[in-house]
C-alpha cells in the first residue's frame, strides 16, 4: 500500500513555529511553567522492589505507587490476573501472597517484599493444569473469562480453607468475586467437585 | 494517586524520626490504598508498621489480647475467640470479603474511615476531607448516612462491623503517642460523634498507634447474635447491624448488651434498651418492647427513614438469635 506522505507543510509550518516560540520564552516563564508541572503532575518515586512470584524472584526499580497487580501485569508481562474495578471490590486480581488470598490491586508491591505471591499462571505443574482450572472447564465456571482467574484463585483457597460444606458457604465464602456473566452456579460446581476429592 | 515515598520501620518509636510534614501510617493498606488511588489521601510519607508491631491473638486467664497486626482472618477464625467471644468472629465474617479479611490488620479496621459516598468524591464538598467545605450528605443521597448522634457537619456512619461487636463487648484499645506515652482508652470513648471536627473519626492524639485490643472474659457467649442487613447478602456494608449479647440466668436477663453499626458516626451503644432487658424474661414481646425504646428517639434524614422499622426488626430479630426463639 502506498504510504502516505507523513508530514504536510502546514504541520511542518505548525512545530517549527511552535518551537521558534518556544526558544524566544525567557528563562523565568519556562522555570515557572517546571513549578506548575511539578504541583501538577507530581515527580514519582521510585524505588528498587524484589518480588518473588510463581517462585521466581524480580528485582526491579518501579513507582512507589505499583501495586503487586500493576508489578505482575505490567513488568513481568503475567497478565492473568485482571484489572477489574481497581478498587477492592470485584475481586479479578485475587492472588495468594504467602499462601492466602489477597487482592492485587490494593497491595503496595514495596510491601509484598520478601512474601511469596502466586498468580493464576503459578497453578499449573510442568504443563499439567490445576484441578481447579480443569474443574472450570468441565463445568462450565465461566463466560467471558475476565473474572475467571481471580475467580480461580479465590476458589483455590476457598477449599484450602474448608469453606465448602454448602452451596451457602461456598457462595458465601466466595462472594468477594463478581461475575457479571452470571456463571455462579458453575464456580460453586467446580469448587464442589474439587472439594470431593 | 499522588507520588509518595515508602518507608518500612521495625519499631515504633521509628515513627518520630521519619521527618515528614504529611506522613500516614500504612498496614493492610485495604482502605487506605483505595482512599489514595482516590485522592482523597495525599500522603507525602507512607510509613510501613506491619514489621513494628505484633500480630498474635491469646486469652491470658480473662483477657483476650488481639494484637494491632492480627488480620480479620485470623481474628475470626482463633479457637479462643470462636468458643468464648463468639460475637467478635459473626461481626467480622458478617464484613468485607475473604480477600480483604486476610489483608486487613485489627488496628486498621478500627481506623477505616466512613464510605459515605460524599467523602470518595473529592468533586463535592465533604467536612470530613476538606474541613469547613460544608456537608453534601445532609440534602443529598443520604440514604446509607446516619440516624442518630449526627449534625449538620456531618451525617456519615462508621462502616465496620468488628467494632460494633467490641462496642457491645465493652473492649479497650491500647494505644502509644507519638512521645511513647501508653495511653489505654475505653472502647466507648476511641470513636466520637462529629461534634465540630467531623474530620476526625477518634479520640486518638495525632500519631498516635493503636498497639492491641483487649476484651475481657464475659458470660455471653452462649447468647450473642449479630445481624447484618444490606443491600446484598454478602460483601456490602451494612444498612443496619445489631450486635446482641445476653447474660441469662434461669429465664431471667442479668445482663443485656445491644449496640448497632450503619447508625452514627460511632458504633452506637443502645444504653436505655439494655437497661430495659435487664432483669425481664427473654421472651418475644420483651424484646419487641426494647426494640421500640431503642429507636423512639432517631431522626431520619430525607432519604433514610427505612432505616427505623429496619432496626427495629433487626434488633428483635438478633435478640431471638440469642435464645434461638
Amino acid at each position: 500500500m502506498e504510504r502516505k506522505e507523513q508530514y504536510s507543510r502546514r504541520s511542518f509550518l505548525k512545530i517549527s513555529g511552535l518551537l521558534t516560540a518556544f526558544a524566544a520564552v525567557p528563562v523565568s516563564v519556562k522555570a515557572f511553567y517546571q513549578d506548575v508541572k511539578q504541583f501538577l503532575v507530581p515527580k514519582k518515586n521510585v524505588s528498587r522492589i524484589t518480588l518473588s512470584v510463581n517462585k521466581t524472584s524480580h528485582t526491579l526499580y518501579v513507582d512507589t505507587r505499583t501495586t503487586v497487580l500493576d508489578f505482575v501485569r505490567e513488568q513481568l508481562n503475567l497478565t492473568g490476573s485482571k484489572k477489574g474495578c481497581d478498587h477492592g471490590q470485584c475481586g479479578a486480581c485475587t492472588i495468594h501472597i504467602d499462601g492466602e488470598r489477597a487482592l492485587g490491586c490494593l497491595t503496595l508491591a514495596s510491601m509484598a517484599q520478601g512474601k511469596e505471591i502466586t498468580t493464576i499462571e503459578g497453578l499449573a505443574k510442568k504443563g499439567e493444569l490445576h484441578p481447579m482450572q480443569k474443574a472450570f472447564i468441565e463445568c462450565d465456571g465461566f463466560q467471558c473469562g475476565y473474572c475467571t482467574p481471580g475467580q480461580i484463585m479465590s476458589a483455590v483457597a476457598c477449599v484450602k480453607e474448608g469453606h465448602t460444606n454448602s452451596v451457602e458457604e461456598i457462595k458465601e465464602y466466595m462472594s468477594g468475586n463478581l461475575c457479571r456473566c452470571g456463571a455462579y452456579n458453575g464456580i460453586v460446581q467446580s469448587i464442589q467437585k474439587v472439594a470431593a476429592r | 494517586m499522588r507520588p509518595f515515598n515508602i518507608e518500612k520501620i521495625d519499631s515504633i518509636s521509628d515513627i518520630s524520626k521519619i521527618k515528614s510534614v504529611n506522613k500516614q501510617v500504612i498496614a493492610g493498606g485495604t482502605n487506605l490504598v483505595d482512599l489514595m488511588k482516590k485522592n482523597v489521601a495525599q500522603p507525602e510519607t507512607l510509613i510501613d508498621i506491619t514489621s513494628a508491631l505484633s500480630k498474635k491473638v491469646n486469652l491470658r486467664g480473662n483477657l483476650l489480647n488481639i494484637d494491632a497486626m492480627a488480620s480479620n482472618s485470623q481474628v475470626a477464625s482463633d479457637k479462643d475467640v470462636i468458643e468464648k467471644f463468639p460475637l467478635i468472629s459473626k461481626a467480622i465474617l458478617a464484613g468485607a470479603s475473604p480477600q480483604i479479611r486476610n489483608m486487613a490488620s485489627s488496628a486498621g479496621n478500627l481506623l477505616q474511615r466512613t464510605r459515605c459516598p460524599y467523602f470518595y468524591d473529592i468533586t463535592t464538598p465533604c467536612n470530613k476531607r476538606k474541613p469547613d467545605s460544608g456537608c453534601s450528605a445532609i440534602d443529598g443521597n443520604n440514604r446509607m448516612s446516619a440516624v442518630a448522634g449526627y449534625n449538620d457537619q456531618c451525617v456519615a456512619v462508621h462502616p465496620s462491623d468488628f467494632c460494633v461487636a467490641l462496642a457491645a463487648l465493652d473492649a479497650q484499645v491500647s494505644a502509644i503517642t507519638e512521645d511513647e506515652k501508653v495511653l489505654v482508652i475505653p472502647f466507648k470513648d476511641l470513636h466520637k460523634l462529629p461534634e465540630n471536627t467531623p474530620w476526625l473519626d477518634n479520640t486518638l492524639p495525632k500519631n498516635a498507634i493503636i498497639t492491641d485490643i483487649k476484651v475481657s472474659s464475659n458470660a455471653f457467649a452462649r447468647h450473642s447474635a449479630y445481624v447484618k442487613i444490606r443491600d446484598r447478602t454478602s460483601y456490602a456494608f451494612a444498612l443496619v447491624s445489631v450486635a446482641a449479647a445476653l447474660d441469662i440466668k434461669g429465664n431471667t436477663i442479668s445482663e443485656a448488651r445491644l449496640a448497632s453499626g450503619g447508625v452514627a458516626h460511632k458504633p452506637w451503644r443502645w444504653y436505655e434498651a439494655e437497661k430495659f432487658l435487664k432483669g425481664k424474661s427473654a421472651t418475644e414481646d420483651v424484646f419487641e418492647e426494647a426494640a421500640k425504646l431503642a429507636t423512639k428517639d432517631l431522626k431520619p434524614l430525607s432519604e433514610n427513614a427505612y432505616k427505623i422499622p429496619m432496626l427495629q426488626g433487626a434488633i428483635v430479630t438478633a435478640l431471638k438469635d440469642c435464645v434461638n426463639l
